[in-house]
């Protein structure tokens, strides 16, 4: 159960090798998170995190084998999880990939990946964990989600696309919930330096995935429902979001 | 199958926090408490998640909440079965208020034996977390008053005794409610002559002038409570103010208290104002508070002898105030309450520098001193010091100053108490309540599938947290996985059944009528669901 002071004591990670994720789950298993479930593609990097877990002290530190785009067996997948490691009062959706824009721009089915990996597969994935939430009367959903999808920008919009559904698929599931003790976070982080983004400049407000976990971690205390980080993000974009498209459109990046 | 007994809403302690839904079932009569009790267990083994009593939601945690399962609202329980007005001895439904045994027996000499600051709290509440009050130094907790009890368990109704089943009995009293849904109780009440009591109140400079005179003055009375100032430093460093008195008799009244008769015996209790909504959080900060603070210390008076006051300001002084609550704002707050035994009395000193230094407003601090417990393995009294401190959430390192607190008061053998608890470790607790094995035994004696269950019991590890029930041992593990890929035939869910919350707008009734017939749609929404993950 999560505690007065927000403290949540088991978490399933959706996108178990996100950086991000393992960033919150670093910061949440000394605040006394005890079971520890990732889900992801079966890889070094997701044994390796869950290694971590049990190392800072977490009782259960698992990993299943998940891949977002398995849609049809998604709903079986989170009663199994649920079914064998009991409530969970922390889901963080973090499943995600950035892709290559020139590459997508030319390649559909690359494209329509990428869609289903972020968006389509995640949002199934997300109905399902909301089923099981609702029925256990308690829990958070966080979701992972990007500033990049508060607006289209060339260079990144189908990524940016993703995230925008996904960003507006949480929005409603989050009104949906409210009333069952079930609550949805939604965490917009601006540029992350990180494996994700190796190789490329980081843009102006840029922040890390420590800095993202540290805002996560408050937000579960406060109760927020949205948390941008930076936390200026939030009103960088507020102007952002009404530049006029043919200013925008020309934004360096 | 036939309708379900519930209605999905969401629950939090007095503190506000952490709110989870349940399925709230009235109980209108007390046939209910079985029934219900009975379908939480038929409905264990499809995902059912138990079953908890709930009073008056006074425990500042999660004690009353049930995330996803049953939660009875027990004040519905409200009969006065019997009273002896010659013994004092009352039998009460589990649901009587003590302000309804006030109001209805200070007339008739008849006081209650324990009551804790406020007197909204159930009889059931009372005894499910053995309260205290400010004479516990003299008279014990609140179940070394009970004779009798009836409790609903999964394995049928039993009346208790300390003598017929001590183990129950005891494992009952400060049990938070998860050995049963407790119905009615047999109370020992305390004579008195007059709704007034006779109080003296002094001014102590200090932390460590008021703990001398605690520990030498205290036994020449009955009640004894010090309220401290957890904000000035230095000298001033819990600078109090002690308040203790006995019952008044009719003749130390003034002759205009007495009045015509019985009037001196009149207990109407109001509330003053209400609190009509919830501020921001940070209203109380260290600014309001210490003003507060200031005024109160400047307002008692140095010294005070035999000062008649009524009842209810005595004892209940913050029920004046209406939902106050509300006034620790939309984060709500918490209340931290531990006791440490008298040769680790300079806890309460550690306690109370820490708090100062984070600058923290503590609105209430109060310190008392405890007689021996009695034996329930889950009872929070024993024999020391206790320190209550409100606080508000939203101070960024609320969690690490209150697991530090934490361990100066394990280190000298104290422990918190449950009622009060929304956010002490597991294994923590364990540590402070050595004898919970001993609680457990009792628990799978009369429980042993699980059925009782609330959001401390999961918090705590005294329960189990799953959906759909493994072992007693909320920990292990007997499920297999199944195979990934496997296939199963699985309706619907989320998307396709209809939300409880949408279900319950859509069929409006009055509260009285929609106890035992609940919505039906509500209902099937979630007993269709369960069937889905039986077939692992």
């Amino acid at each position: 159960m999560i505690d007065a002071i927000g403290r949540p004591q088991s978490v399933l990670v959706l996108g178990g090798s996100s950086e991000l994720a393992q960033a919150i789950v670093a910061k949440l298993v000394p605040a006394r998170c005890r079971t520890v479930v990732l889900a992801g593609r079966e890889s070094e990097r997701l044994s390796e995190a869950a290694e971590r877990a049990r190392a800072a002290g977490a009782d259960v530190a698992e990993t299943v084998a998940f891949d977002t785009t398995d849609i049809e067996h998604h709903l079986a997948f989170v009663d199994q999880v649920f079914d064998r490691f009991g409530d969970f009062d922390l889901v963080i959706a973090a499943a995600g990939v950035l892709g290559t824009q020139g590459v997508l721009e030319r390649d559909p089915v690359a494209t329509a990946s990428l869609l289903t990996t972020n968006f389509t597969g995640l949002a199934a994935a997300m109905v399902a964990v909301a089923g099981r939430l609702r029925h256990q009367g308690h829990g958070r959903l966080i979701v992972l989600s990007s500033v990049a999808g508060l607006r289209a920008r060339k260079v990144n919009f189908v990524y940016g696309s993703s995230k925008a559904g996904l960003d507006a698929f949480a929005q409603g599931l989050g009104d949906s919930l409210v009333g069952t003790g079930v609550s949805v976070m939604i965490v917009r982080p601006g540029f992350v330096v990180g494996r994700m983004t190796e190789g490329m400049t980081p843009a102006p407000f840029s922040t890390t995935p420590d800095a993202v976990a540290d805002a996560v971690v408050k937000g579960i205390e406060s109760g927020a429902g949205v948390v941008y980080v930076p936390s200026v993000l939030r009103w960088v974009f507020a102007v952002m979001r009404q530049l006029p498209q043919l200013v925008w459109r020309r934004m360096p990046g | 199958m036939s309708a379900p007994l519930g209605r999905r809403g969401l629950l939090t302690g007095w503190g506000r926090t952490a709110p989870t839904a349940a399925d709230v079932v009235h109980a209108v009569d007390p046939d209910i408490v079985g029934r219900a009790i009975e379908e939480a267990a038929a409905s264990q083994s499809a995902g059912g998640r138990g079953i908890i009593a709930r009073g008056l939601g006074r425990s500042y945690g999660d004690a009353a909440q049930n995330a996803g399962g049953t939660v009875v609202d027990a004040t519905w329980l409200d009969a006065i079965h019997k009273v002896d007005v010659a013994s004092g001895v009352v039998t009460v439904a589990a649901g009587v208020s003590l302000q309804t045994l006030m109001e209805r027996l200070v007339p008739l000499g008849w006081f209650v034996p324990v009551t804790p600051g406020t007197r909204l709290v159930t009889v059931g509440g009372a005894i499910a977390a053995d309260i205290h009050g400010k004479n516990h130094h003299i008279d014990g907790s609140f179940c070394s008053h009970v004779l009798e009890m009836t409790l609903v368990t999964p394995g049928g109704t039993v009346t208790l005794s300390p003598a017929s089943d001590p183990d129950l009995f005891w494992a009952t009293a400060g049990g938070m409610g998860l050995t049963g849904v407790i119905t009615a109780a047999t109370i020992q009440m305390i004579p008195v002559e007059t709704s007034y009591m006779l109080v003296d109140t002094e001014r102590a400079p200090d932390l460590d002038s008021v703990m001398d005179k605690m520990l030498t003055g205290d036994d020449a009375y009955r009640y004894s409570v010090a309220w401290i100032d957890c904000q000035s430093t230095g000298r001033r460093l819990g600078r109090s103010v002690l308040t203790r008195g006995d019952h008044a008799r009719t003749e130390d009244l003034p002759e205009r208290l007495r009045g015509p008769p019985d009037r001196g015996r009149a207990f109407v209790p109001r509330t003053l104002v209400r609190v009509p909504f919830t501020p921001p959080s940070g209203l109380l900060n260290p600014l309001t508070v210490g003003a507060f603070n200031e005024f109160w210390f400047r307002k008692a008076p140095a010294h005070q002898v035999a000062k008649p006051h009524h009842m209810a300001g005595f004892f209940h002084p913050l029920d004046g105030v209406g939902e106050w609550n509300r006034l620790y704002g939309s984060k709500g707050f918490l209340q931290y309450q531990f006791v440490v035994p008298d040769e680790h009395g300079e806890t309460v000193r550690k306690v109370i520098e820490r708090l100062t230094t984070v600058k923290l407003a503590s609105f209430l601090a109060v310190l008392k001193r405890f007689g021996p417990g009695d034996p329930g393995p889950l009872s929070f009294p024993m024999p020391g010091w206790t320190l209550a401190l409100d606080l508000p959430i939203g101070y960024h390192a609320l969690d690490e100053l209150l697991d530090a607190l934490d361990e100066q008061v394990v280190s000298a053998g104290g422990r918190v108490y449950l009622a009060k608890d929304s956010r002490v470790a597991p294994a923590t607790f364990r540590t402070m309540y050595p004898r919970v094995d001993e609680w457990i035994a009792v628990r799978n004696r009369v429980d042993p599938h699980g059925v009782l269950r609330s959001d401390l019991g999961r918090r705590l590890g005294l329960c189990s947290d799953r959906s759909a029930p493994s072992t007693s041992d909320g920990r292990s593990r007997r499920r297999t996985s199944r195979p990934a890929g496997t296939k199963r035939v699985a309706p619907k869910r989320g998307g396709g059944a209809p939300s409880p919350a949408k279900t319950t707008s859509t069929t409006r009734r009055t509260d009285t009528t929609s106890t035992t017939r609940t919505t039906d749609t509500a209902g099937t929404a979630r007993t269709a669901t369960p069937p889905e993950r039986t077939g692992t």
